[in-house]
């Protein structure tokens, strides 16, 4: 914990000792610089204004809504069936990890159980899509950080996920798949043995990863130390996912708020690592991919027998209440708080997605950083843009 | 005294038209000889994909397909640009490339000038690329370019130090500053008394050799020291606005000098454009031979393929680090261990 | 004042406890609270006691996690619902007067806007839910972000898009909307143009599956 809190005094003092430079010594002047919104870096469309001296950045602020799409207001006018189309689009990298919690907040609300093979097909579903999903994360963090081949081992490899997606739900990033009552089909025939060999390819670029990337001393030397975030700092402003669990809080919903799924049966293990930085955040992802292969090759061999569906009316009407259901997304925790007032349609949906609140950290942390930190800070807290602004 | 003596009798501007011919192909085609094999080919199977091949039989077109697109782009100047600054700033990073190539030998008598400074000269017109660096970044009017630039600057200026100084174990073990002196004493070196594979450099300057291929990654400004371009920081650096014919000098002034540093070092460590002793032996020619005029390039340039490779093989495998930690390794390891390494050969060439 | 859960045959020792000792030691400050055993345990708290039951849940019970916070428009939708198929109009044609009174959700509700916050106490696994009122004339509530740092944006988000302000915060810029934009998006009185200018078709999944057809259907 010194570390850390002489990490704040550092950035204070350097934001101040900037600040009087720039206010009172007329030879060095701030600059204001735009990352974004069309910067190589920021996934997106994200803006960061960032106030400079020198390199240092005295403060930075980031710019959304160029990708707001209003996703709760336009839910409010679409039947729950046709709510999953959009908010596969949310965060788009992890689609099928989306619709999850809404059709389990609707299930809820409806007071519906979807049987157990639909629930294990569900759960292995999610666990790809979080594969998939932090296995570019990986790559990208490679390139933000200069190396630029691990994104192309990324995304080969990814590609053998998004075609076991494909297999199964017709769709390779937005899979539209989850119902509610159950899942749309059952797994094709053949798909269980391919899935494993695909999982063991995922393997392999894991233990590539961590030679190519954290193995690396130019790799620590950049993201040790780099962006730390404390627990209860953490904690206050939301984070979720790997980013708090970088932070050695020993937090995940899928372990703790179970919510019907089935990843009470697999043995599986939450990772944390104590220091917070960029690159506890990274290693944590690291472990996550590894520990999801092993929750998807344990659920493929326990696969119970029974219906996809449970009995459902043919139109679907949500009796009123109010129900909140998060899961554990690849970015963090992703909830739907759904308010029904008994009609076709939601009355309210607050979509809280993982990247907003793991974004709004970065004025306080990039403040005193510098330039090249920057990039690996927002790298290391990994967001997707249609995931901050909805 | 030059390899066109034996053009004497062609009048001087004949004589200059060949020269400068010569030194664009020195220049030139190593470049695209390089981009076209790492930059296309090397790099694509190292990344699991097959870069260019559609155009010409294995995409071996693609370079001049690239350079056709690049002439074909309107020439962009930014509005705020100060526009003869912006316009000159690329002609002379190359120009800084082209005086390299000229102390360069490749045969006992194909170089363009003998200088008895030759090492010194080729250090000092490396840096004035930064000076074009410098020129590009400002006269950008882009805050990205600037940062590329004064990145540039102060990364260019703290290698060059530790790169002289690597040198200077080899100019000691020589006992000349020319770099066709250097490849004699190469070649006349002996190992413990056996001279069959003459003296390379490398192997007693193995340290220098070190620095000295860090430093030149540095001044290249390749990964791990790509801070100035940075791709996923500033864009593209001091490139960011360049568009264009002039985006392609800068591309050919990387490539080019990327090169240019590999046939420097070729000559320092590797022994030049001279084979080992013992297969001058087996094929019956010395080091003054003018079969070397002819086989003397070809021996640079494999020597050349062989660094330019391992240059991209690092520039492609790892991160880059930060500006602060490029500073500290450039003064805190390499200069203490370059200093180190000229005291224990100034001490060892004294003792012997 | 409470409205208690209608089908207690779950206990769920946990949440009512927490209840009990947030409702003994907040006293006055919880208007009413809702409880559904094994689910979610909801609160509504007086308007100016908003942030004194922040600061109480943080330092006493612990709920360090924040969540979300945002708002709830409880007025039925001034534009009809204007999405029903023609289909389900039939069956529907009660329930449109009885949309027009507005009708709070879970843990009751005086006014048309609520805020509704969540936060987490990550040692007891809990999720709690804090609901208050915002009156009409006022339309304002102090900030969280003293204590939570993170409802900074989200009551950003909340300002512009229901216009409720949040007292205490530092800026309260726009977080998503140009800087000129007119309205708050989220308001159920803001009308969704798309909508309104190419209504609803209705739910297109009404055919029937092939093999619920009929075969002189198909011949038709």
């Amino acid at each position: 914990m010194t570390a850390i809190s002489d990490r704040r005094q550092l950035a204070y003092v350097a934001a101040q000792a900037a600040e009087a430079r720039v206010n009172i010594e007329l030879e060095t002047e701030g600059m204001t610089l735009n990352i974004g919104p069309q910067h190589p870096a920021t996934h997106g469309t994200l803006r960061i204004v960032a106030r400079l001296d020198g390199e240092q950045v005295i403060d930075a602020y980031p710019v959304m809504g160029y990708m707001h799409r209003g996703y709760e207001k336009l839910t409010e006018v679409r039947t729950y069936p046709q709510v999953t189309t959009l908010v596969n689009r949310i965060d788009w990298l992890g689609s099928f990890c989306n619709e999850v919690p809404f059709i389990l907040a609707a299930e809820q609300l409806m007071e519906i159980e979807a049987p157990p093979r639909a629930q294990h097909i569900r759960t292995i579903l999610f666990e790809l899509g979080r594969i998939g999903h932090l296995t570019l994360f990986l790559g990208d963090l490679g390139v933000q950080l200069g190396a630029v081949t691990p994104v192309f081992y990324a995304f080969r490899d990814r590609e053998h996920i998004l075609n076991q997606m494909e297999a199964a739900t017709g769709g390779r990033f937005h899979p539209n798949f989850d119902r509610i009552g159950g899942v749309k089909d059952d797994f094709p025939a053949g798909w269980i043995a391919e899935t494993k060999q695909s999982l063991q390819k995922i393997r392999d670029f894991c233990n590539l990863m961590e030679d190519l990337l954290f193995g690396n001393e130019i790799f620590a030397a950049r993201t040790r130390g780099i962006g730390v975030i404390p627990a209860d700092v953490g904690l206050s402003y939301g984070l979720s996912g790997a980013n708090i669990r970088g932070s050695g809080v020993d937090w995940d919903l899928r372990r703790d708020a179970p919510c019907g799924l089935a990843w009470d049966q697999a043995e599986w293990k939450v990772w944390t690592h104590p220091d917070g930085d960029a690159y506890a955040r990274s290693w944590v992802r690291l472990q996550e991919v590894r520990e999801s292969c092993s929750i998807v090759e344990q659920l493929l061999d326990n696969m119970p027998a029974g219906p996809i569906m449970a009995k459902v009316p043919r139109i679907i009407k949500v009796p009123a209440g109010e129900a909140y259901v998060a899961t554990e997304n690849p970015l963090g925790e992703m909830g739907y708080y759904i308010v029904s007032k008994g009609g076709l349609t939601p009355f309210r949906v607050k979509i809280r997605s993982a990247s907003f609140n793991n974004m709004s950290i970065s004025p306080w942390l990039l403040k005193g950083t510098y330039v090249p930190d920057v990039i690996t800070i927002l790298a290391s807290l990994y967001f997707i843009l249609g995931d901050i602004d909805r | 005294m030059t390899a066109l003596q034996l053009a004497t009798n062609i009048p001087w501007w004949g004589s200059t038209g060949i020269k400068v011919g010569l030194g664009l192909a020195v220049v030139l085609a190593p470049a695209g000889l390089t981009v076209y094999l790492y930059l296309f080919k090397m790099v694509s199977f190292m990344q699991s994909r097959l870069g260019p091949m559609e155009a010409g039989p294995y995409g071996s077109m693609q370079l001049l397909a690239e350079v056709g697109k690049s002439l074909q782009k309107e020439d962009i100047i930014p509005a705020k640009a100060d526009r003869n600054v912006f316009a000159m700033a690329p002609y002379i990073v190359l120009m800084s490339t082209f005086l390299m190539a000229v102390v360069i030998p490749f045969g006992p008598n194909a170089l363009f000038t003998d200088l008895d400074t030759g090492v010194f000269f080729a250090l000092a017109v490396s840096s004035i690329s930064v000076i074009g660096i410098l020129m590009a970044g400002w006269a950008s009017a882009s805050k990205y370019s600037l940062l590329g630039g004064l990145r540039a600057a102060g990364q260019l200026i703290a290698y060059e130090l530790p790169m002289v100084l690597a040198v200077v174990g080899v100019v000691i073990q020589a006992g000349t500053l020319n770099l066709q002196q250097i490849v004699y004493a190469q070649i006349d070196g002996e190992i413990f008394g056996f001279g069959g594979l003459g003296l390379p450099f490398i192997l007693t300057q193995i340290v220098g050799f070190g620095i000295f291929m860090i430093a030149v990654q540095a001044e290249l400004t390749q990964v791990p020291f790509d801070m100035p371009i940075a791709e996923s920081e500033l864009v593209s650096g001091y490139m960011t606005e360049y568009s264009g014919f002039r985006f392609l000098m800068f591309f050919i002034g990387e490539f080019a000098t990327a090169a240019i540093f590999a046939f420097l070092a070729s000559v320092l460590f590797l022994g030049g454009w001279a084979v080992p002793p013992f297969v001058m032996d087996i094929l019956g020619i010395d080091a003054t031979s003018n079969w070397f005029n002819v086989l003397g390039p070809l021996v640079m340039a494999s020597k050349m393929l062989l660094l330019t490779f391992v240059i991209y093989w690092v520039r492609f495998t790892f991160p880059r680090l930060r500006e602060d930690q490029l500073q500290k390794f450039a003064w805190k390891v390499l200069i203490p261990i370059s200093l180190v390494n000229i005291a224990i050969t100034g001490t060892l060439k004294v003792a012997f | 004042m409470t409205d208690t859960a209608e089908a207690p045959e779950v206990a769920d020792e946990a949440r009512e406890a927490l209840l009990e000792a947030v409702t003994s030691e907040l006293g006055d400050a919880v208007v009413q609270h809702h409880l559904l055993p094994g689910k979610d345990l909801w609160i509504r708290v007086a308007n100016d006691a908003f942030t004194e039951v922040g600061e109480y849940l943080k330092d006493r019970q612990r709920f360090r996690y924040f969540s979300y916070l945002s708002a709830i428009d409880w007025l039925p939708s001034p534009f009809g619902r204007s999405h029903e198929a023609m289909a389900d109009e039939a069956d529907d044609a009660g329930s449109e007067e009885e949309a027009e009174e507005m009708v709070s959700g879970y843990a009751g509700g005086d006014t048309r806007f609520q805020i509704l916050a969540r936060v987490y106490n990550l040692t007891t696994g809990l999720g709690l839910n804090v609901k208050a009122d915002i009156s009409d004339d006022a339309m304002s509530i102090s900030s969280w972000t003293g204590i939570y740092p993170g409802a900074s944006w989200h009551e950003r988000e909340a300002h512009e898009m229901f216009g409720i302000g949040f007292s205490g915060h530092p800026n309260l810029d726009a977080l998503y909307l140009p800087g000129d934009f007119e309205g708050n998006p989220l308001r159920k009185d803001f009308p969704l143009l798309a909508r309104l200018v190419k209504p609803w078709p209705g739910i297109v999944d009404v055919e029937l599956m092939p093999s619920d057809e009929n075969p002189e259907d198909q011949a038709s």
